[in-house]
């Protein structure tokens, strides 16, 4: 079983710890933007993560990607990795090893398509850049299977020739993916793919990614704040509050029988055509990385915080099968909406 | 500041000698300030002494001590490149500035400009001006003509910068924050045009004291005043070379040499500060 | 009954490319609305990427000059002709960006943004004043000026620059507010919160917001009325509810069913009906075409049959 285990996981993280470490004059200030997450993501799974902004998604998802740079470290714990070229820990791997697995097994679409791309280099530059090295592919043959690759996504040659502000932002977003795909990676990591993009488009994008991930078999991490993305896309769910995976488990429990209060909220908050009750935005503000509450961490915000909550960190804990809260109250956490009850609004 | 400067020096090989290069002579050109000697008596020395340890750097046909004539030579030459440099930092920043912000008829009149100076051949003008002006000629004056013809390459280059910077929202932010344009120009922009400007300072001082030293051979400027370039003036009018005073030119010409080593040295190093990209990565972003 | 703004038949066409392939793209198309001074409103914009919204905006802040057609604002057009003229109508029309990492330059710290905006349309003087200001606003939007003094863009979440600078928006109390996309970047949580916050503005300060987005939800949730855009051309308008509950352009239309449900979630359905698909992309090129006003109130484009 334990076997079993190892072959259907393809990374496990254990305790990670990684910090912004930084001085200013002399003065230390510590952001503790991923504070001892444990988790695994299996193979031919995607894996979404939320959480609002600055709880440290994008830290996380940077540590995964091996893609940290100072004053952002890992201080503790560890990435492994199990690609069919051997397992890597790339939080602590040489640049050599981490060089080795970039765009072949491991790849990134970072938040913020334009960044990646160089504004002032044509697309096809861009991909030699990038992908020529790992696909060990030259001239005809490299534009070749670029070109195969970019019809899949529905993307025409002609872009190869085009520079990236002359394409719109759906077509840029479409490229970074073709970006990191076009490798066959095992695990691909998206920021916030699609963010940005309106909803035509970002459906398009969406259904793109995970027919690439079906034809390829691999594993997709992504990020993004947008829950009906989440909804429609992931195959599991985890939340991430101040630093810390609060919950974690399959998709359609996770929106109708949350066991923290936070993804209790986090699933009410949206919107929805037809309804225009009040919705709730939570109390108070995001806990600050540097100083954050002591105990449970969502306890100045928490609905059913109890005294206990304010001094004892509560642990992550299985409540039903693949599925863990860190609570301590998950049995009394309400869902406050009902696969029905948003049905009859839609029609 | 400092911690960049602490930086470059600890990882990049090309600037710790570039900067050590141009650190000793500036300090030799600075020795010239405590000269027991006037660098423009002459015959005050044994003349044609070779080098050694009563003068450094020999002694030339003239009677002058050349370890502090050329101490004097340089710091005129220095000066006179900095004054260059700076005059035309300050004009190509603001043309720079200017067309690359405001664009529009702004624009379209500096590139005007711009294009007539470039077209402009330098060589002639600078001459004429010496045979209009002779003795009036001094180092400052020549240095205020060079720097009108030092800028339009540079002020291009800071030009295509702001127009990328013009259209980036943080722009439009700042205007919307009451800014005013010279204020977004001077504030929110000339800090990506610095690293042009520190680079192009070491560029454009190789050309200045390049073409000091050619008119100044020619004998197109004041040869009372000691540069490097009348140095070798003086040296060629006494037939140095024939009568066996190598040290005369062979000296100021391995330091200059080094000079402009160390210049370049400093202009690559500082080059690879120009992306503002790189700046960025090293605040942590 | 006065007008705040008036936009009036404008257009806005782009020229691309080199001195061979001279291309042009239409990126706003004949578009009209007003909103009225007396009845603040949040008044809404929807269309895919590239339909030209930005560009709309642009044109209404007066950063852009339209093709054809003119823009008022309180009867004068935008921008204004004179120093004092522009600045009196920056301090009524305020901007919020889309991209809240490209909202402050990148080497300077957030504050100073703040801090302008307060001296210049606020006219303080006084260091106080000034920081009182600052953080009056900057606590409208859940952030402190603790959090934000000597703060680089770099050391802050997107969402946290987004707030920041609807906080500096907000500081000389103008009547309009444009802002573009200013939630697409933030989560569920916080987005609520900003469109909880415009429609305070709205509410309790009478500031008339127009409100660019992609996301339906929070448009019906908070707008009176809107307009679709397609390819730089208004496709619908109206009350914003009235069209939302029932589009009838094939193009708002596909918006709608576009946006994922959360009510089959685990359930992965991404697919949009082709045919939904086709028929809008077709009507994108389809020529002409003209608004007519329906019983109910609203504008539809329909075509001349082909
Ligand atoms: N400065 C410009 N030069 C050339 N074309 C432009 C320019 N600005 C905009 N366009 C074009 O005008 C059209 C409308 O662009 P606009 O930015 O207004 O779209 P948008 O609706 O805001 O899109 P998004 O939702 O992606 O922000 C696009 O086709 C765009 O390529
Ligand atoms: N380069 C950096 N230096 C210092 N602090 C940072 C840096 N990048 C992010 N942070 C801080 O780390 C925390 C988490 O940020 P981030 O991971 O970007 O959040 P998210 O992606 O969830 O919005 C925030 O408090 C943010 O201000
Ligand atoms: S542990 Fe306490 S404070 Fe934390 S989420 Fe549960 S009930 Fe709320
Ligand atoms: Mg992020
Ligand atoms: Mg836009």
């Amino acid at each position: 079983m334990a076997q079993d285990n190892k072959r259907r996981d393809i990374l496990t993280v254990e305790g990670l710890k990684a910090y912004y470490q930084m001085s200013y004059f002399g003065v230390d200030r510590e952001v503790r933007a991923v504070d001892d997450i444990t988790m695994t993501v299996r193979r031919n799974e995607i894996y979404g993560i939320a959480g609002e902004s600055s709880s440290g998604k994008t830290s996380f998802i940077k540590v995964l990607a091996a893609a940290l740079r100072p004053p952002f470290r890992v201080v503790a714990g560890s990435v492994k990795y199990d690609f069919s070229s051997g397992p890597v820990d790339v939080a602590d791997a040489t640049d050599a090893q981490i060089e080795a697995i970039r765009w072949r097994h491991l790849s990134y679409i970072m938040q913020g398509s334009m960044s990646v791309l160089n504004p002032v280099r044509r697309i096809g530059r861009t991909f030699e850049d990038f992908a020529a090295r790992p696909l060990g592919l030259r001239g005809k043959a490299f534009e070749e299977r670029v070109v195969s690759h970019l019809e899949k996504l529905k993307l025409p040659a002609d872009v190869l020739r085009a520079y990236p502000h002359e394409l719109s932002g759906g077509m840029r977003q479409r490229v970074t993916i073709g970006l990191a795909t076009v490798c066959r990676p095992e695990f691909i990591i998206a920021d916030e793919p699609t963010t940005a993009l309106d909803v035509v488009v970002q459906k398009e994008v969406l259904s793109l990614i995970r027919d690439v991930q079906q034809e390829m078999g691999s594993s997709v991490v992504f990020v993004t704040h947008d829950m009906s993305v989440h909804a429609n896309m992931a195959d599991r769910v985890g939340i991430i509050y101040a630093g810390r995976l609060v919950e974690e488990g399959p998709t359609r429990q996770m929106f109708f029988a949350p066991k923290h209060p936070y993804t209790a909220h986090l699933v009410a908050s949206l919107p929805r055509i037809g309804d225009t009750t009040q919705r709730p935005a939570l109390e108070g503000r995001p806990p600050s990385l540097a100083a954050p509450p002591s105990g449970c961490r969502f306890h100045p915000r928490c609905p059913l915080a109890i005294d206990k909550c304010k001094t004892d960190v509560p642990p992550l804990q299985t409540v039903a099968p693949d599925h863990r809260t860190a609570c301590w109250r998950w049995q009394d956490v309400q869902p406050l909406v009902s696969p029905h009850a948003a049905h009859g609004v839609m029609a | 500041m400092f911690a960049v400067l602490r930086d470059l020096v600890r990882y990049n090989v090309e600037f710790t000698i570039g900067a050590i290069l141009v650190a000793v002579i500036v300090i030799f050109a600075c020795l010239s300030f405590f000269s027991p000697v006037d660098p423009t008596q002459v015959y005050l020395a044994i003349p044609d002494q070779p080098p050694g340890a009563q003068y450094w750097f020999g002694s030339n046909s003239r009677g002058q001590d050349m370890f502090w004539q050329l101490s004097f030579a340089f710091r005129n030459t220095l000066t006179f490149g900095l004054t260059v440099a700076l005059l035309s930092r300050i004009i190509s920043i603001a043309v720079g500035l200017a067309a690359g912000y405001l664009g529009g008829w702004v624009d379209r009149v500096l590139m005007f400009i711009n294009d007539i100076f470039v077209a402009i051949p330098i060589f002639p003008i600078l001459i004429l001006f010496y045979f209009v002006m002779r003795s009036n000629l001094n180092g400052f004056t020549l240095a205020l003509v060079m720097a009108c013809f030092g800028w339009p390459y540079d002020a291009r280059l800071i030009r295509s910068v702001t127009l990328g910077l013009r259209h980036r929202e943080f722009t439009r932010q700042a205007v919307f924050a009451g800014m005013s344009p010279a204020k977004i120009m001077l504030e929110e922009h000339l800090p990506y045009v610095m690293p042009i400007i520190f680079a192009t300072t070491m560029a454009n001082m190789i050309w200045s004291i390049g073409l000091e030293v050619t008119l100044a051979v020619l004998g197109f400027t004041n040869i009372n005043i000691p540069t490097v370039g009348t140095t070798l003036y003086w040296a060629n009018n006494h037939s140095a070379m024939v009568v066996g005073v190598w040290w005369w030119i062979l000296i100021p010409v391995i330091i200059v040499v080094l000079l402009f080593i160390g210049l370049f040295l400093l202009a690559v190093s500082l080059n690879e500060y120009i992306d503002p990209r790189s700046r960025l990565r090293r605040m942590g972003a | 009954m006065t007008t705040l703004l008036n936009v009036d038949n404008v257009s806005k066409t782009f020229a691309m490319g080199g001195l061979l392939s001279r291309k042009t793209t239409a990126a706003v198309q004949n578009a009209s609305f007003s909103l009225a001074a007396e009845t603040p409103e949040i008044f809404t914009i929807i269309g895919e990427s590239g339909s030209g919204k930005t560009t709309l905006a642009r044109m209404i802040l007066g950063l852009e000059t339209p093709t054809t057609g003119s823009i008022t604002f309180r009867g004068k057009p935008v921008g204004g002709a004179t120093k004092v003229e522009r600045m009196a109508f920056m301090a009524a029309v305020q901007p919020v960006f889309q991209n809240p990492f490209e909202a402050f330059n990148p080497l300077k710290q957030i504050d100073r943004y703040l801090e302008s905006t307060a001296r210049t349309f606020l006219g303080l003087k006084d260091r106080t004043a000034v920081e009182r200001a600052m953080d009056e606003a900057l606590q409208t939007v859940g952030l402190s000026l603790a959090e934000v003094k000597g703060r680089y863009p770099h050391e802050m979440s997107g969402g946290q620059l987004q707030r920041a600078a609807i906080a500096r928006a907000l500081i000389p109390n103008p009547p309009l507010l444009i802002a573009d996309e200013p939630v697409s970047m933030v989560d569920a949580s916080l987005r609520m919160s900003i469109v909880n916050l415009l429609k305070a503005l709205r509410d309790d300060f009478g500031v008339s917001v127009i409100y660019i987005t992609h996301d339906l939800a929070t448009a019906y949730y908070i707008s009176n009325r809107l307009i679709i855009m397609q390819r730089g051309r208004i496709v619908e308008m109206g009350d914003a509810r009235t069209v939302l509950e029932n589009p009838e352009h094939p193009y708002s239309r596909l918006l709608k069913a576009s946006v994922l449900s959360t009510e089959d979630a685990g359930d992965g359905k991404l697919a949009t009906n082709p045919d939904m698909v086709a028929l809008a992309t077709r009507l994108a090129t389809a020529p002409g075409g003209q608004l007519v006003s329906r019983p109910d109130g609203r504008l539809v484009r329909v075509y001349e049959p082909v």
